[in-house]
């Protein structure tokens, strides 16, 4: 039997899973980092679903393997609520407002509107936000990740391989795994 | 027509497994995929979509997944891209859940880990280097990215004032 907190499994509708992953889903702006606060404040201020530290839990989980961190923690969240089912219904919750609001956009309001000379205005002035947006995140991904010297000598010589060789992302991500793997083997022995 | 959608499916399968960390750390393969593999978007019609992706509720790469999806084969395109990039996150939550908490934990697992976030650190800031060949285009353009470059660094900034910004930016500066 589960002994820790974590691993009890409470039992929530699968309704209300289902609609509080809409409302977070639905109304939270600005990605990952801006909807994970949100999730918190719904499923462990407002609703007691877990526990401070069982979210902590989640969120480490959330962060180091692949997927949405949005996505991540709800179908953690359902996981512990209601089993597997229920963490088909938060991922269902979670991503159904994305799906219909982007199909309603792309479907309709972006053919109308592409052509408008003010759109196009606000468009030319979006990319280099968005490319801003982007630079900046791997800015200050770098300051939190690349601690010492190795990590920057990777990043630099992961970065000029990728530029000199325009191989897929997916090696230089495995090459950098490796690599990690490599300094980490020589820093225990 | 079933190719195109194996094809969808498969390629933002990779997508949703090699996204590690969420965050921007889908923009270098969306990138490497829809736009040099596949030609399937300008790196124009990319940025858009990425624009719209975060001035919309959701989470980003799912919005991206879904307006992407729909451009390339109407609405079923549309879930099957959306299907394809949240798979990795189901199956291995859902039937390796257990796993993935001792792995989580594996000193071994974490510096693999680690050294894929330097790789990956370098990715976005070439998949920045490479888009920004086509955003900035000009002398206002050139100005509006240094400006939120520059505001982002001094102080943590939500996404939504770069859009907004870029949007007001964009409509007072553009060459009509």
């Amino acid at each position: 039997m589960p002994t820790h907190e974590s691993d009890t499994l409470k039992t929530e509708s699968l309704w209300s899973i289902l609609l509080t992953f809409l409302k977070v889903g639905a109304f939270t702006f600005g990605g990952g980092y801006a909807i994970l606060p949100v999730i918190q404040q719904e499923v462990v201020e407002r609703r007691k679903w877990v526990s401070p530290a069982c979210f902590s839990d989640i969120l480490i989980i959330t962060q180091g393997m692949p997927g949405q961190l949005a996505l991540n923690s709800a179908i953690q969240i359902g996981i512990r609520l209601r089993g597997t089912v229920g963490g088909l219904v938060a991922a269902l919750g979670v991503t159904t407002p994305s799906v219909v609001i982007l199909l309603a956009i792309a479907a309709f309001f972006y053919p109308l509107f592409r052509d408008n000379i003010y759109v196009q205005a606000v468009f030319y002035g979006l990319r280099p936000a968005i490319v801003a947006l982007i630079a900046t995140a791997a800015i200050k991904m770098g300051r939190d990740i690349l601690h010492g010297w190795i990590g920057i000598i990777l990043c630099a010589v992961l970065l000029a391989i990728a530029i000199i060789t325009r191989i897929h992302p997916i090696v230089v991500l495995l090459a950098g795994g490796l690599a990690g793997l490599a300094v980490c083997r020589r820093q225990y022995n | 027509m079933l190719s195109i959608l194996l094809l969808l499916y498969w390629t933002f399968l990779k997508i949703g497994l090699f996204t590690i960390g969420g965050g921007y750390a889908m923009i270098p393969l969306m990138e490497a995929e829809v736009i040099n593999s596949h030609n399937w978007l300008s790196p124009a019609e990319f940025l858009d979509i990425i624009a719209v992706a975060e001035m919309t509720p959701g989470p980003v790469s799912i919005n991206a997944a879904t307006f992407i999806g729909y451009r390339l084969a109407g609405v079923t395109g549309s879930l099957i891209t959306t299907l394809g990039v949240i798979t990795p996150s189901l199956v291995l939550l859902l039937l390796f859940s257990r796993l993935l908490n001792k792995l989580i934990h594996n000193p071994r697992a974490e510096s693999f880990i680690n050294g894929l976030r330097s790789a990956l650190v370098a990715l976005i800031l070439l998949a920045s280097f490479n888009l920004g060949q086509t955003a900035i285009i000009d002398i206002p353009t050139a100005l509006i990215f240094t400006a939120l470059l520059i505001v982002s660094l001094l102080r943590p900034v939500s996404p939504l004032y770069f859009i907004a910004a870029g949007a007001i930016l964009g409509l007072l500066l553009f060459p009509y």
